[in-house]
């Protein structure tokens, strides 16, 4: 099916999210839409699978207008959206969620579904197991049940929203070939994404957007470079980073035994000096955010042993671990990270240990957060709710929220869903903390990320935890293949229990 | 300018939804075929038509604002304090008892006065805290806690008024034996009306203001109320906070209870806490937790209540009509509200 968008405009209050966006997409192609974060990439694909609705212009499907009201309207025409964080029921087996959505009070026999589904998913070697229950499947699987169901549902056009993220290097060619397998059946698969690299390889044509506006069109093969300063308006260039750890342990794991449910993680033993970066990989789920919560207190291992700076605090809360300088920040940043309907400087005043006398100084609170406003470019004022800050501002208010002298920060997924600029500016503070001795902890499920940041690394994978890899001495395929449980006795011999020293 | 437009159309809701819990009630009252206008001049006169009605009015309005100061301080914490009705019972208890234990003793009635209204304010905040405890560490919902609460302290006032506390001979739904009047909060002249529980309220009113808007408690209870988890993660001890508020919520509602005790009723009564508790939460939902909205509101509120009492009088119509205003009046507010998210969200 051909798809035009024509003049589409769509405001967010002040924010023009789209302006004026006329794009046509061909049938049978793959087509991506690249951008930074808040560029308007989503924007544009909700309108088209029904969330949203613009505030003017037209979508035309194969020379004719449509009004898409609804995301049941959007599947009517053929339209299916795979969205970031898998829309499905978890609780439930995999052919109840393939059957869900289906119209019509026509009684289908279970039989002939799992028939049907066998054979849809033979044509793009995925191999899901009709009777697993969705909540054992990962992120990966989830994903290919998705796309499975909406070509059931007869999608013609397939919208893919970021679905790089979370899952396996096998997982992602698995996936890549499945879309040139429906690009060849004349499918039209919009690939949405702000990694350049699954871009280049994946897609025929790509469209770049920036601040709401369509930057241009461009056919394969790419100029990375060029692609870059469409995205940016300028050029990036990665600097080269180096290892600032000193000797001196500041955190140690001993013996650490933590049950939560369904995984039982044993014999942790670890040890992480000041300055030092650890990336904890593996799959979603594989025990590496169980090892981090424990790490803070917000979990209570069984047995074993945390200690942080020569004080055992095994056992305490993380108000306690706080008070011994690890800080915390998690992956759900309005859940768990900062309090929606509170203000920048609210976070600030509830934060800051200065001036606690019993009134509010408002004032001082109020520079104190233009500053660190300024100093972490943040898009937003003090009397701005954190809830309507994007994404990535919102992380960096967390960690501006940080105090300064941190013994160790862990962090979970702390680049997740920013785009390269703010992962970079991330970053690059970290660093700084971590040249005046903070150590950093964190999960990833970028791979990229974990081996270009961390010092060493430690692999998940389904409550098992390997000892440290020193992250010069790994390569992306090993890494890939170790998350996914391949390769562990190679590497690391069969021994059930791993002794980490703390000179690797 | 944006902001300004935003306030202004809120404040056109909030009207919408006055204007709604009229009519609403207009309908009820044709439909019985009453005069609705008849009726709702009844209540204005009711409230404003001589100084004993006025002065009435004030008499409802000091426990009102009192409880509704307390409630905001929950409401704060994210904590639905149901158990408010019971926490005003166990205040007026407290002071009933501890002006028994001084009434035939050389003690000074002044002194006795101070130290029962203390007692009364102690005792509700421990029935408070029970129900924050129960919430932190029973894992009982607040909201379940604090209606079990409610129904031992009625359970309590009753078995007091008909047994220990029983008046010498006739015990009965009246109350128990009425103190001396050197153990009565001065009033105005010969109204019911006290000075001194219109000063406490007031200055109840500024404390609570200024620690809802000014202080660093207020803002970490603000957070606790709006996500603990992020507000726990940013190192703020929550359950000590949420056992806080409802230590301050008990601290207004103990107050409440015991003027009505000492500056009211003289005695303890039944139905002592007279459903200020719910009505004090309602308020606070009315006036969206704005401390600065208590004294306006509830002075309608306690105007509708005073003004009720003629309907039965003259138009033999049930006085609780007030009741179905009132309970309207929020219901169609909070409606309103939910209609301007609406409108306006999906802008």
């Amino acid at each position: 099916m051909k798809i035009g968008f024509n003049q589409i405009n769509k405001h967010f209050g002040e924010v023009h999210a789209n302006a004026d966006i006329t794009l046509d997409v061909q049938s049978g192609m793959i087509f991506g839409i690249l951008g930074e974060n808040g560029a308007g990439k989503s924007t544009l694909m909700k309108i088209l699978s029904g969330f949203i609705q613009p505030d003017s212009g037209e979508i035309v499907l194969d020379g004719k207008a449509v009004s898409i009201e609804t995301p049941a309207d959007a599947i009517k025409f053929g339209i299916g959206m795979l969205h970031q964080d898998p829309l499905d029921f978890p609780p439930m087996q995999v052919i109840d969620n393939f059957i869900v959505g289906q119209r019509g009070g026509l009684i289908l026999s279970h039989k002939d579904v799992i028939k049907a589904f066998r054979e849809l998913q033979s044509q793009f070697d995925f191999s899901l197991d009709p009777d697993a229950y969705v909540d054992t499947l990962t992120v990966g699987e989830r994903q290919q049940l998705e796309i499975l169901r909406l070509l059931w549902l007869g999608a013609r056009v397939l919208i893919l929203d970021e679905p790089t993220t979370g899952i396996s290097i096998q997982q992602k060619e698995k996936l890549f070939a499945a879309l040139k397998v429906l690009a060849g059946q004349r499918k039209t698969i919009i690939f949405v994404s702000h990694k350049l690299e699954d871009v280049e390889v994946l897609c025929d044509q790509v469209a770049i957007l920036r601040k709401g506006y369509l930057v241009g069109q461009v056919d394969a093969p790419y100029d990375t470079d060029q692609l870059v300063e469409m995205m940016f308006g300028k050029q990036i260039v990665l600097k080269e980073l180096e290892s600032v750890a000193q000797d001196k342990v500041v955190f140690e794991l001993q013996d650490l035994y933590i049950e939560q449910y369904p995984l039982a993680i044993e014999n942790v033993n670890f040890s992480l000096r000041a300055g030092e970066v650890i990336g904890l990989a593996g799959m979603e789920g594989s025990g590496q955010d169980v090892v981090l919560r424990a790490c803070t207190g917000l979990l209570r291992p069984v047995s074993g042993r945390v200690i942080v700076n020569g004080t055992d605090l095994t056992g305490k809360n993380y108000l306690e671990f706080m008070q011994n300088g690890v800080a915390f920040l998690p992956a759900s940043r309005l859940e768990e990270g900062l309090v929606p309907g509170l203000t920048l400087a609210e976070h600030f005043t509830v934060t800051t240990e200065d001036k606690q006398q019993l009134f509010i100084d408002k004032a001082y609170f109020r520079q104190k957060s233009e500053q660190m406003i300024e100093e972490y470019h943040i898009i937003g004022r003090p009397e701005t709710p954190v809830e309507s800050l994007s994404g990535g501002n919102q992380q960096r208010a967390a960690l501006s929220l940080l105090k300064d002298s941190l013994s160790i920060i862990l962090l979970e997924h702390p680049t997740r869903g920013l785009d390269i600029e703010s992962t970079i500016y991330m970053w690059d503070k970290l660093k700084e903390r971590c040249k005046l001795g903070t150590s950093i902890f964190f999960i990833s499920g970028d791979l990229d990320e974990i081996l270009r940041y961390s010092d060493r690394i430690l692999v998940f994978f389904s409550g098992r935890v390997s000892p440290p890899l020193d992250s010069a001495t790994v390569s992306l395929e090993q890494l890939g293949q170790l998350i996914g449980g391949k390769g562990w006795a190679k590497e690391f011999g069969d021994e059930e229990t791993y002794e980490a020293s703390t000179n690797p | 300018m944006k902001q300004a437009r935003t306030r202004s159309l809120s404040i056109l809701f909030q009207l919408g939804g006055l204007i709604l819990a009229f009519g609403f009630v207009t309908l009820i009252l044709l439909s019985i075929d009453a005069n609705p206008a008849e009726a709702f001049r009844l209540i204005w006169q009711g409230a404003v038509g001589n100084s004993t009605r006025i002065a009435s009015v004030f008499v409802v309005w000091v426990p009102l604002v009192l409880v509704t100061c307390g409630v905001l301080v929950t409401f704060t914490a994210g904590l639905w304090n149901i158990g408010i009705e019971g926490q005003i019972t166990l205040g007026a208890i407290f002071t009933t008892g501890v002006i028994r234990l001084f009434l035939d003793t050389p003690v000074h009635p002044v002194l006795v006065i101070v130290l029962s209204i203390l007692a009364g304010m102690v005792g509700a905040a421990i029935w408070a805290v029970l129900a924050g405890l129960l919430k932190v560490f029973g894992g009982v919902n607040e909201i379940f806690g604090g209606l079990g609460l409610n129904f031992i302290a009625t359970a309590l006032n009753i078995g007091l008024i008909f047994g220990a506390w029983s008046r010498p001979g006739v015990a009965s739904m009246s109350g128990t034996e009425p103190f001396p009047e050197a153990y009565w909060l001065p009033t105005f002249q010969n109204f019911r009306f006290s000075w001194y529980s219109i000063a406490l309220t007031v200055v109840g009113l500024v404390v609570i203001y200024f620690l809802l808007q000014g202080t660093h408690f207020g803002l970490r209870l603000k957070a606790v109320g709006k996500g603990i988890k992020s507000a726990f993660r940013l190192g703020i001890p929550t359950w000590q906070h949420m056992l806080l508020s409802f230590l301050i919520c008990g601290l207004f509602a103990g107050l409440a209870g015991a003027l009505q005790v000492v500056a009211v009723y003289h005695r303890l009564i039944p139905a002592i806490s007279s459903g200020y508790g719910f009505m004090g939460l309602m308020i606070g939902m009315l006036i969206n937790y704005q401390a600065i909205w208590v004294a306006p509101i509830a002075l309608f509120f306690a105007a509708l209540n005073i003004g009720g009492i003629q309907l039965p009088i003259v138009m033999k119509l049930d006085s609780t009509l007030t009741g179905v205003l009132q309970g309207s009046l929020v219901l169609f507010i909070l409606l309103m509200q939910g209609v301007k998210q609406r409108v306006l969200g999906n802008k």
